[in-house]
């Protein structure tokens, strides 16, 4: 398949029809699949690896910690794409996408903050430190909070989507722009990237494999999530039509 | 254009209230927080830089709701959209008006306040500048955020939630720069990415401002 073909049978799930029918068929796997990945690789990290020399056993926060800021992070991504592609192509499908993807990333990012607390407790001797990467971690919650008040408040679906697509534009610039300015206000206590592609930076690799697959698992539990809400967004929408035309009949 | 700012100059001016209650609020919120952390000379002079950047921005925040919500609800920014001047131009001068009316006076009783708090002297030059430089910011990012919420009937604590984040990186150098120059440090560096942030606000986000208005009335 050229590239121009791939992109066609990606826009054939704009249809919400074949979107529900699709995700109905896929969402199994993904339900089995995430649950398998997760409950492996915690139970590998949990009791499986040894301790840190120096951090003993509370290293093993790591693979809630990692998996949980990733998606924190990738699921605005995920928002800012689906909103780009409502605003130019105008399908419904994907600005429900982001709506559903909003909470999954909110809760992810209390995920993040709270086993970063617990981990930073007995290591660095505090809950919370102003922190470049915590702080920036804490805004990046505060967006997530506007962005979901925001869908919430409005009640035509349409405006909704537009306004809120434009706010989570608007937003990425901003999160980033605070990132950057977090940074330069404060020096950071957190270490460096616990994985990376390109460098030999990352973790041991006792930790590392058992990482790999409970970072699988997240992700896997997030498409399958994404994927579910949306359908129920999509069927939501669908009752408020029915009823809507039952009172225009009677 | 200019018309379009004088009217809203007049408006604000003699509608009441609007004009003289932000600079109420800064003055109000300036006086509590020795209440609330003592009245130590030193512990203020540390926070005042920061505390006057914080108290300026709220009074910035509290003005925003009257920004757009007046001419939505009597019609006039429909009349607006369909004027020839591009609602872009429209919803830049809104938000020279609200600089006007609220940012300018706030740079201007800021030195006033920084006696109250035992601001140290080398401060006092700096904390104008940067007010100067960053409040257009404020008033810029604060019409996107009445922009996106002038629809709704309890918009107000809804924008609060939406603005104040994007605040964030104005806040942060706008109060940098206030506080080493306080502290008598170089200040260039954090100048530089305030002025950046206002420049490219200023040019930019009117576009999105016009954008989220345009969808609001459609």
């Amino acid at each position: 398949m050229s590239l121009s073909q791939k992109m066609n049978a990606l826009w054939a799930y704009a249809n919400p029809k074949k979107f529900l029918a699709t995700t109905e068929r896929v969402l199994p796997f993904f339900w089995a699949s995430a649950a398998v990945a997760i409950v492996v690789g915690l139970a590998w990290g949990f009791f499986f690896t040894p301790d840190d020399y120096r951090q003993g056993s509370t290293v093993k926060i790591i693979y809630l910690h990692v998996p949980s800021a990733m998606l924190a992070i990738n699921a605005w991504l995920m928002m800012l794409v689906t909103s780009l592609v409502w605003l130019v192509r105008r399908h419904h499908v994907s600005a429900l996408a982001a709506r559903a993807a909003a909470p999954i990333g909110a809760t992810m990012t209390v995920i993040a903050l709270l086993t970063g607390a617990i981990w930073g407790q007995p290591m660095w001797g505090t809950w919370w430190a102003w922190d470049p990467r915590l702080t920036s971690f804490l805004i990046l919650f505060l967006f997530y909070l506007g962005y979901i008040a925001l869908w919430e408040a409005i009640e035509d679906p349409e405006t909704a989507a537009d306004l809120t697509s434009v706010l989570c534009i608007v937003g990425s610039v901003f999160a980033v722009l605070s990132r950057y300015a977090v940074n330069f206000w404060n020096q950071g206590l957190h270490q460096g990237a616990s994985l990376s592609l390109d460098k030999e930076e990352h973790v041991a690799d006792v930790f590392y494999y058992p990482l790999l697959v409970s970072i699988a698992g997240f992700i896997l539990l997030f498409i399958a999530l994404v994927l579910y809400r949306t359908g129920t967004e999509i069927r939501a929408r669908r009752i408020r039509a029915l009823m809507a035309r039952e009172r225009v009949a009677a | 254009m200019i018309a379009l700012l004088l009217r809203d100059l007049k408006l604000s001016l003699r509608a009441g209230g609007g004009f003289g209650l932000g600079l109420a609020f800064f003055l109000i919120v300036t006086t509590l927080v020795p209440f609330s952390v003592g009245p130590q000379s030193a512990l203020l002079a540390t926070i005042a830089p920061g505390v006057l950047w914080l108290g300026a921005l709220l009074a910035c925040l509290l003005s925003l709701d009257r920004l757009l919500a007046l001419d939505w609800e009597d019609g006039s920014l429909d009349l607006l959209a369909t004027a020839p001047l591009p609602l872009e131009g429209v919803v830049s001068i809104k938000a020279l008006a609200h600089w006007i009316t609220t940012g300018l006076p706030l740079v201007l009783a800021a030195p006033v306040l920084g006696v109250l708090l035992n601001l140290p002297a080398p401060g006092y030059g700096w904390l104008v500048v940067s007010l100067i430089l960053g409040t257009p910011a404020l008033s810029v990012i604060g019409t996107f955020g009445a922009a996106l919420t002038v629809g709704l009937k309890r918009g107000g604590l809804l924008l609060s939630l939406l603005v104040l984040p994007l605040y964030v990186p104005t806040l942060i150098f706008g109060a940098e720069v206030a506080r080493r120059g306080a502290a008598g440090m170089e200040t260039a560096t954090p100048l530089l990415m305030l002025s950046g942030i206002s420049a490219a606000v200023i040019a930019l986000l009117p576009f999105a401002s016009a954008t989220v208005l345009r969808i609001n009335l459609r």
